[in-house]
C-alpha cells in the first residue's frame, strides 16, 4: 500500500537561540526514552522529530540551558 | 546480511534492560564476582529509562522491622492476590526488602524519616504498614548510574534486543537485536541472560488516543514478555490484567500512596468515600469501576477538604517525582486540588507484576523455566514488585546469573534461529511499500480495548482473539522509513503476541478471580476446585501459543482470619442509612 505524509503538531519545543545542539551538545536526544529528538539537519539544533512522547520530562529536566519546553500533547490536554 | 558477517560481542553475564532491576543486577553480578564481564543493554538510555526515569516518590512496599514482619507482608500480598501466589518467592522478597532500604539509604537515596530518625512508615494497605515516602526520589536514576560507572559494568545505549539466542542444547546463551539509530544487527553471546525489560505496558490504547500516553513507560512495549515466550519460557496468569486508576486524560496515577495518608481519597460524585482502601488490588478496582459506571459515577480523587499547606506538599511531591508534567495538565485545565476534585477513571490494561500479578515466571531464585534465562522487576510474576521488588529481584537475579555463568562449560549458538532473526530484522526496511508501524500499532490496541478490556465477555473475546489473528497475518507488511520506525515495528511484533496472549489467558481461566482484573461476565464466580492454580502460557513443541496449569506451591505462612479482607473493600452503609 502506497504511504502517505501525517502531519501532527508536538509536545515538545525547543528554543533554538538557546539551544547548543549546534556546539555539540547532545543532552536532551540522549536521555530521551523514547528517542524522539533528533538534530535538524538545515538549523544543526534539537526538534521534536517523531510525535511519541510520554511528556515525562528528562529532557527539559537535563537541558543545560533551559532551552526545552514539555508541552501535553494536544490530544490529552 | 548473514550471521558470518555481524560481530559477535561475548561477555559473561548479559542484563537486557538498564531501568530499575536491570542496574541492580548488572551492579550485583560485580559485587560477586569483579572479574565477570557484565554488560548493559538499553533501548533507550540508562541515564533516564525505564519506569523511574524522573524518579519515585515512595516504597509501596516496604517490610521494615517494627512496623510489619515479612509473614505479615507475605500474608496479606497472598490475601490481595486471591490466593493465587508463590509464596517462596515473596517472602524471599519479603525478607530482602529491609536490607535493600538499607542498602539504598547507603548509596544516598534518600526516605523519609520521623523526628526519632526512624524510617516514616505509613499505613495505605488494607491490613499493614508498608509505604514509605521518599519526597526527594527524583535522583535515583543518577545514584544507580554512578554504580554502573563505578563497577565499571559496559553499557550499551539505543540496542533493541528482539530475540533470545540459545545454544544446542537449550541453555540461553545471549541476544540478537538491533541498533535503534542505524539499524545494524548485534548479537551478544553470553553466558547466562537477565530479563528486566519493563512492564507490557503498550497492549491497550488509553482513553486520550495518544499512543504513548500510556501509564507505563511506553518503551516498555512488551518487548521482553514476546522475547521469553519465544524462547520457550512460561509466563504466568496473564489473564490478571493491571488495570489503574488515573487521572482522566493523564497516566499519572491518582497517588493513594501520597495523598492518603495525608488525608486525601478516592471518592464518587457526591464526595463520598466509597472504598475503604485506596490500595491498588484487582477487588479495589472491581468497586472503582462499578462506581464509575454508576449513578454516582464519575469517580474522583478529592483534595479540596484538606489545609492548604497540606495540599501545597502534596503538589510538592506530584508535580516533582515520577510524573512531573502532572501539573502543567492540571494548569491547562485550570484544574486546582483546593477548589474543585480531580476526575478519575480507569487506565487501559498492561501485564505488570509491578502492581499486579503476571509475567514471566520466575521461582524464588528469579529463574525462569529456561535454563540460563532469569527475570526481574515488572516484567516477571512475582506479584506487587513496585520499585522496591525491582530492585531486590534485579539483585537475586545477578546473584542467580553470576553463579550459573560461573559454572557455564562452553557451548555453541545455534546459528539456523540467528539467520532467520536476521531476515525478520531486515524485512520492514526492505519493502517498497507497506504498512507503517503506527498505524498497524493503533490497530491492534483499539482491537485490544474492544475486545479485551474487562469486564471481559467470552464470545467478545473469541472475536477479538480472531481479530488480532488477523492483525498478525499482516506482520509481514510492515514497513519502516528508517531506523526508529524499524525499533516501532519491532515493537509491533511484541505487542500483537502480547495481545494474543492477553486474549488466550483471559479466555483459558473460566471463572473470575482477582476482582476487575479478571471478572468474567459469564463466569461471574470464583472457582476455588478448578482454579486454585497459577495459569501457564508457553510455546508448545509445535510452535503454537498454549496453556496450562501449575499448582500452587504449599503456603508457607497461612492466611488466618484475614483471608477474605480483601473481599471487603466497599464502606458498609449503616443499614438505616
Amino acid at each position: 500500500m502506497p504511504i502517505a505524509n501525517h502531519h501532527s503538531a508536538v509536545p515538545v519545543t525547543v528554543d533554538a537561540d538557546k539551544c547548543i545542539a549546534d556546539k555539540g551538545c547532545t543532552v536532551c536526544i540522549d536521555v530521551c526514552p523514547l528517542d524522539v529528538l533528533w538534530i535538524d539537519e538545515s538549523t544543526g539544533k534539537a526538534h521534536m522529530k517523531y510525535d511519541e512522547c510520554w511528556y515525562c520530562m528528562p529532557c527539559e529536566a537535563d537541558c543545560p540551558t533551559d532551552a526545552v519546553t514539555v508541552n501535553i500533547p494536544y490530544l490529552l490536554r | 546480511m548473514n550471521f558470518d558477517d555481524v560481530a559477535i560481542i561475548d561477555t559473561d553475564v548479559l542484563v537486557i534492560g538498564g531501568g530499575t532491576a536491570g542496574p541492580m543486577a548488572a551492579v550485583t553480578v560485580k559485587e560477586r564476582y569483579p572479574d565477570l564481564d557484565v554488560t548493559l543493554l538499553e533501548k533507550a538510555n540508562v541515564k533516564r529509562s525505564g519506569a523511574i526515569s524522573m524518579g519515585m516518590d515512595g516504597l509501596n512496599n516496604a517490610i521494615v522491622p517494627g512496623h510489619a514482619t515479612p509473614e505479615q507482608y507475605v500474608r496479606e500480598i497472598t490475601i490481595a492476590n486471591d490466593g493465587i501466589v508463590h509464596q517462596p518467592a515473596l517472602m524471599a522478597y519479603a525478607q530482602r526488602s529491609y536490607p535493600m532500604i538499607e542498602k539504598l539509604d547507603s548509596w544516598g537515596v534518600h526516605f523519609q524519616k520521623d523526628e526519632t530518625g526512624d524510617y516514616d512508615m505509613k499505613k495505605v494497605h488494607h491490613l499493614g504498614t508498608y509505604v514509605l515516602p521518599m519526597p526527594e526520589g527524583h535522583n535515583v536514576k543518577k545514584i544507580l548510574y554512578r554504580r554502573l560507572r563505578r563497577h565499571r559494568v559496559k553499557v550499551e545505549n539505543r540496542y533493541q534486543a528482539t530475540r533470545l539466542l540459545k545454544d544446542t542444547a537449550g541453555n540461553v546463551s545471549g541476544m540478537i537485536g538491533i541498533n535503534t539509530r542505524t539499524a545494524e544487527p548485534i548479537i551478544i553471546r553470553a553466558k547466562a541472560v537477565v530479563m528486566a525489560t519493563g512492564a507490557a505496558g503498550r497492549i491497550g490504547l488509553p482513553h486520550s488516543g495518544y499512543l504513548f500516553g500510556t501509564y507505563e513507560n511506553p518503551a516498555n512495549s512488551g518487548d521482553g514478555h514476546a522475547m521469553a515466550y519465544h524462547a520457550g519460557a512460561d509466563l504466568a496468569n496473564l489473564e490478571c490484567y493491571q488495570v489503574n486508576p488515573l487521572l482522566k486524560d493523564y497516566n499519572g496515577p491518582a497517588c493513594a500512596y501520597v495523598t492518603g495518608p495525608l488525608g486525601g481519597f478516592t471518592s464518587n460524585a457526591f464526595g463520598e468515600r466509597f472504598i475503604e482502601c485506596d490500595y491498588w488490588s484487582g477487588q479495589m478496582m472491581l468497586e472503582f469501576f462499578k462506581e464509575l459506571e454508576s449513578g454516582k459515577g464519575p469517580v474522583f480523587l478529592k483534595l479540596d477538604h484538606l489545609a492548604e499547606e497540606t495540599i501545597q506538599e502534596i503538589e510538592t511531591v506530584l508535580h516533582t517525582n515520577e510524573r512531573p508534567s502532572r501539573g502543567r495538565f492540571h494548569d491547562g485545565r485550570q484544574v486546582n486540588y483546593r477548589k474543585r476534585m480531580v476526575e478519575m477513571h480507569i487506565s487501559e490494561i498492561g501485564f505488570c507484576s509491578g502492581h499486579s500479578a503476571s509475567g514471566v515466571w520466575v521461582d524464588e531464585t528469579g529463574a525462569t523455566t529456561v535454563p540460563g534465562l532469569y527475570a526481574a522487576g515488572d516484567m516477571a510474576s512475582v506479584p506487587h514488585n513496585y520499585m522496591l521488588g525491582a530492585f531486590v529481584y534485579g539483585q537475586i537475579c545477578g546473584e542467580s546469573a553470576a553463579d550459573f555463568a560461573q559454572q557455564r562449560s562452553e557451548f555453541e549458538l545455534d546459528k539456523t534461529l540467528i539467520e532467520k532473526e536476521l531476515i525478520r530484522l531486515r524485512a520492514p526496511l526492505e519493502r517498497a511499500d507497506g504498512i507503517p508501524p503506527e498505524q498497524m500499532e493503533y490497530k491492534v490496541r483499539r482491537l485490544v480495548n474492544d475486545y479485551l478490556q474487562p469486564p471481559k465477555v467470552s464470545r467478545r473475546m473469541e472475536i477479538g482473539l480472531e481479530r488480532i489473528l488477523s492483525v498478525r497475518a499482516d506482520l509481514p507488511l510492515l514497513k519502516a522509513g528508517d531506523a526508529h520506525e524499524l525499533m516501532r515495528a519491532m515493537e509491533v511484533h511484541s505487542i500483537v503476541d502480547c495481545a494474543e496472549m492477553a486474549a488466550r489467558a483471559s479466555l483459558y481461566r473460566t471463572e473470575s478471580r482477582w476482582g476487575l482484573y479478571h471478572y468474567r461476565v459469564d463466569f461471574p464466580e470464583t472457582d476455588e476446585q478448578q482454579w486454585f492454580c497459577h495459569s501457564r502460557l508457553y510455546k508448545d513443541e509445535s510452535g503454537a501459543m498454549a496453556s496450562g496449569t501449575r499448582p500452587i506451591a504449599p503456603y508457607i505462612v497461612s492466611l488466618g482470619e484475614d483471608k477474605d479482607a480483601y473481599n471487603q473493600l466497599r464502606v458498609k452503609q449503616a443499614a438505616n442509612a
